[in-house]
């Protein structure tokens, strides 16, 4: 049985508070793989601790976000490049 | 069509529920004023955020059910035994009462008007509710876009806007619905209960040639398989947008 | 229910949102037995941030790892031949929840410590599936950290860290490592899967280190 896990739509509304657009509709290239494909397409874990978004490819971490009382830490190590449309 | 067109970042408002309506004996649509709402898009959700007296929160993310309409902000809310919060949001929670909601969120999981691909819809039990919003919201265009939907739920008590969906399919135009039951069938119902799969969707979906748009949504694994029977029938993935709700939600 | 018939405002507490009138949630107490910020809880939240990893126990290993590089390495059977213990603990995960009383079985950090020579200061943390965490070596030492196999008597379950995780309950519980697979020692701390992402680098709950900066 695969493990349960939401997709990237889960990501809309806690990077909402961050970002003055919709970022989940953006492209995002896996840094392990390469894979391409939108933000809303990732496989997330979470909500807490925190929210991990995997590469449906491979796996492997692509994004995550924590929310503090008083900040959100976004580490985007696992993405080379995010293409945002406008 | 309303864009959510909001400068800056998005926080919570406060909303106050108007009226409440039962869709099932188990599921509720909760009408909601929200002062100063942007309007949203249909396939869009809200997160909602409750606290208790002692400071303890909690968050769900629900889907809107209606296209965009002033401030009214419909959500339909199952409820989910030994859950958390849609007890409380099919039991307790009452016209006046107010409650903390952060949205439009979600632009991927948007069917647009202006898009001309024939459209399937599958949804898994309370999946339905952001491709109800899909269907009012074509019908509020007055689009002849064909849609076809695919409803799968456990028995035909479980069908939410039943009599609606019946209406529309009658008089909307180019909208039709296929029911797939997966606990118990209605009398007089052809096949014994059985799980959406090959069959279900090549019957009442669209041939992959024509290029339509699909909207996968409801728990996990259903859209994971239903995903994949899409692709593995030759849709391209591009055009196979899901949205997983998790296990149960509550 | 009938309510008043003004609309009184909704009232905000601070730092949170509004009070939503009678949500109640969970059943959950504080006390002051709990850390501060915790609740009380009955059942056993799985968290996580990916899949569980399935490993296969033929092929599992336990490594330690110094500052100079030499091994100690035990395999499922090496483990099971080691004396074990029966700690009975209380936890605390940082999204608010406690347990009190819980029962393990594992072997403890002394046991497999005890023939590794180090002068290391830290220990670097990592599981089979890639999650890691850091804390000081002299916390999974004097009785303070097991290699936990079993809960509440039975197999530890692959949903809550299965076969083996590590288990360090005088801190937060992202410190107890599901599925560890080694420990790396270190004259650095170096900041793990959570600790990088805006956790605190030691994590007591009795001073509320939830986050960088508490």
């Amino acid at each position: 049985m695969s493990d349960q896990h939401l997709d990237g739509n889960a990501l809309a509304g806690p990077l909402r508070e961050i970002f003055a657009v919709d970022v989940t509709t953006a492209t995002s290239r896996c840094a392990a793989c390469g894979l391409a494909g939108a933000l809303a397409s990732l496989q997330v874990y979470g909500p807490a601790p925190g929210l991990v978004a995997r590469c449906p490819g491979c796996e492997e971490v692509v994004l995550r976000m924590v929310r503090t009382p008083d900040a959100a830490w976004l580490d985007m190590r696992g993405t080379v490049s995010l293409r945002i449309p406008l | 069509m309303a864009r959510a067109a909001i400068p800056g970042r998005l926080s919570w408002r406060v909303g106050t529920l108007a009226e409440a309506r039962a869709e099932t004996p188990t599921a509720r649509t909760l009408v909601l004023d929200v002062p100063g709402w942007p309007g949203h898009l249909a396939g869009q959700h809200v997160d909602v955020r409750l606290t208790a007296e002692d400071g303890y929160s909690t968050q769900r993310s629900y889907s809107i059910a209606a296209p965009a309409e002033g401030e009214r902000v419909e959500l339909t809310i199952q409820a989910v035994p030994d859950g958390e919060v849609s007890p409380y949001l099919t039991e307790v929670f009452s016209p006046g009462d107010p409650l903390e909601l952060r949205g439009p969120v979600g632009g991927w999981f948007v069917w647009r008007p202006a898009v001309i691909q024939p459209v399937l819809l599958v949804a898994g039990g309370s999946g339905i509710v952001p491709l109800m919003a899909m269907i009012r919201a074509r019908r509020a265009a007055g689009s002849r876009v064909p849609f076809r939907l695919i409803y799968s739920v456990r028995t035909p008590d479980d069908i939410y806007y039943a009599d609606e969906l019946r209406r529309r399919t009658r008089d909307d135009g180019g909208l039709d619905v296929a029911y797939v039951y997966t606990r118990s069938v209605p009398d007089g119902w052809p096949h014994p209960p059985r799980r959406v799969g090959v069959a279900e969707v090549n019957t009442h979906g669209w041939p992959p040639d024509l290029t339509p748009d699909c909207f996968v949504c409801g728990p996990t694994g259903f859209v994971e398989t239903v995903a994949d029977i899409l692709v593995a029938l030759g849709h391209d993935p591009r055009r196979v947008r899901t949205e997983r709700f998790g296990p149960t939600g509550g | 229910m009938n309510g008043p018939l003004i609309t009184l405002r909704p009232r905000k507490l601070p730092g949170v949102g509004i009070v939503t009138p009678g949500f109640r949630g969970r059943p959950r107490s504080s006390g002051p037995e709990l850390p501060p910020g915790q609740y009380l809880t009955e059942d056993f939240p799985v968290l996580s941030a990916g899949p569980t990893p399935r490993v296969p126990m033929d092929r599992w290993e336990f490594v330690i790892t110094t500052e100079t590089s030499r091994e100690h390495r035990w395999t499922w059977a090496e483990l099971m031949a080691l004396p074990s213990e029966t700690p009975t603990v209380d936890i605390h995960c940082v999204t608010k929840w406690s347990k009190l009383g819980t029962t393990w079985r594992g072997v403890s950090l002394d046991t497999l410590m005890s023939d590794v020579d180090t002068a290391a200061d830290y220990a670097f943390v990592h599981s089979y599936g890639g999650y890691t965490t850091n804390l000081p070596l002299e916390d999974l030492l004097d009785g303070r950290a097991w290699l936990a196999y079993k809960f509440d008597g039975d197999d530890l379950s692959p949903e809550h860290g299965g076969p083996a995780r590590l288990l360090v309950p005088h801190l937060y519980l992202w410190k107890s490592a599901k599925w560890v697979r080694g420990i790396q020692l270190r004259f650095d701390d170096q900041p793990g899967f959570w600790e990088t992402a805006g956790y605190h680098d030691y994590g007591d709950p009795w001073r509320e280190q939830r986050y960088q900066g508490d």
